[in-house]
């Protein structure tokens, strides 16, 4: 079988991967199969991130505004395309400076925006549970803006059980 | 470097933990960055310095972790690094590493930490058979100690910020590594893979000549650490893999009550090209210790024990065979000192 990416050496790595129900096989040679970054036939293969993330960004955000300057990262300078094109943040700040595109993806790829493991070392006494009022409250205002009383009635009792614990 | 540890078992081959004929080993993995830095891929030498600084210090103020072994990737030759990753201590993306990049291997191996690789911490535990629990709260353990002296990047929203998205949240790999011959043979495996799928975990299997997975072996991983506790990833995990347990052993069942004959056939083939061949190629040792496994585990083979496959395994590794011989061989030598190798283990 030909490689399926220069059609002239032999296939000699095959990958097949499966996910979310969706199979992509590749049959490659060995020089274009470490071109694109699949290097030993040992471990598990190295998932090819830039390309699958890419996937799933969409089509407005791959491609770059004209005509607009592009907003950095404060701290590390990284644009979002820098970050398309690699599949790389450059730092923590980024994940602030990008929120909302990042929200969307995370959105697509994890099924959430919401972290729901633990909290580091330092921060869990105190920051948790005011992560947990703070996101509490927000919802507050939402169903009274939107006239659900119930709700909001359900969510006071809650922000009630959190601060009394304290 | 590393002849030593090339004699003794490795922690993902060593044969103990629960359900070890069908689960290999379980292995529980977590990205983590040191905050106000940049990652690693956009970090300089002096910030990538800093971050070796940073982590070196740490391990020092850590009983537990300073007993372990420190290596530069500048002291590590591509040998030694293939040898890692035979023994399942470093990722394939470690060996392209330049300088400013470094291991920690724990005391009993079953632990490592890498550092400036795709994020400045992965944090490894390994544990042989199913024990996802227990090797999520080693990694866990490390983790806790590591932020006594290191401010890690977080952000309640996100989570613990990885240079990826596709890891952010809890940073956490939790995988398997299983043997499903029954599955592979009764053609079963793709219905498998893909129900797995829909649950959200990825399927992997090691390479192979050809279009066959390679010695049957497949590394099952969650594929979401955003928006799940690490409880839930850890639990979910042994759910499904324990019902994966479930469908290989019918899977063997079946094949036994209406293949008798063409499995003993293949498996006594296999035993009898291990115990007599002259050369051996690494991927060959691979498939023909699956059948002998196999084997194993169905009552058909009871002169080999689960632990001489184990350690035939580990030692026929193209890297593990030269630390053991203690010299650097081409693919011709190996294929022959491997056959020699495997011929003496089995006694021949």
């Amino acid at each position: 079988m030909v490689c399926q990416d220069c059609g002239k050496r032999e296939a000699t790595v095959h990958l097949t991967q499966v996910i979310n129900n969706k199979k992509v096989e590749l049959n490659l040679c060995q020089e274009c199969a470490e071109k694109r970054g699949f290097r030993n036939p040992l471990e598990g293969v190295p998932f090819p991130l830039a390309e699958f993330l890419s996937s799933m960004l969409s089509q407005a955000q791959r491609e770059k505004p004209s005509k607009e300057p592009e907003v950095a990262c404060s701290a590390c300078g990284m644009s979002f395309s820098d970050f398309a094109k690699t599949g790389r943040l450059g730092c923590g700040n980024c994940y602030l400076t990008f929120r909302s595109q990042l929200n969307d993806l995370l959105r697509k790829v994890h099924g959430s925006t919401q972290h729901r493991g633990k909290f580091p070392h330092t921060t869990r006494d105190v920051m948790k549970p005011l992560w947990e009022e703070t996101k509490l409250q927000e919802e507050l205002r939402k169903a009274i803006e939107e006239e659900d009383f119930e709700r909001a009635a359900q969510i006071r009792d809650r922000i009630k059980a959190l601060t009394t614990k304290k | 470097m590393f002849e030593q540890m090339a004699k003794k078992p490795a922690v993902w081959l060593s044969g103990e933990g629960s359900n070890s004929q069908v689960v290999l080993s379980s292995r529980v993995r977590l990205a983590r960055n040191i905050a106000n830095s940049p990652f690693p891929s956009r970090a300089d030498t002096d910030k990538r310095e800093r971050t070796l600084s940073f982590v070196r210090n740490a391990v020092k103020k850590s009983a537990n972790l300073s007993r372990g072994t420190f290596v530069n990737c500048s002291q590590l030759d591509d040998l030694d690094r293939s040898f890692l990753v035979e023994r399942h201590l470093v990722s394939l993306e470690f060996t392209g590493l330049r300088d400013l990049s470094a291991l920690l291997i724990g005391e009993k191996e079953n632990v490592s930490v890498m550092v400036n690789e795709e994020d400045h911490l992965r944090i490894q535990a390994l544990a042989s058979g199913l024990e996802i629990r227990e090797a999520s709260q080693i990694a866990n353990h490390i983790d806790d100690e590591l932020s006594k002296s290191l401010e890690f990047a977080f952000d309640p929203a996100f989570g613990y910020l990885t240079s990826c998205p596709t890891n952010t949240g809890t940073g956490m790999r939790a995988s398997v590594l299983i043997h499903l011959p029954g599955l592979a043979l009764t053609r079963e495996i793709e219905k498998v893979i893909s129900q797995i799928s829909k649950l959200g975990l990825v399927v992997r299997g090691f390479y192979g000549e050809g279009s066959d997975v390679c010695g049957n072996l497949f590394q099952v991983s969650n594929q979401t650490t955003l928006g799940r506790s690490e409880e839930d990833i850890v639990e979910s995990l042994d759910r499904v893999t324990r019902q994966m347990i479930e469908y290989e052993e019918n899977a063997r069942k079946r094949l036994f009550s209406e293949a008798k004959e063409q499995i003993e056939d293949k498996i006594w083939r296999a035993y009898g090209i291990l115990k007599y061949a002259r050369t051996l190629t690494s991927e060959e040792v691979l498939n023909m210790l699956s059948a002998i496994r196999l084997g194993i585990g169905m009552s058909v083979l009871e002169m080999v024990s689960l632990s001489q496959v184990n350690e035939i395994l580990a030692l026929t590794q193209p890297a593990h065979l030269q630390k053991y011989f203690k010299k650097r061989m081409e693919p011709g030598e190996r294929d022959r000192v491997r056959a020699e190798l495997v011929r003496s283990k089995l006694g021949g």
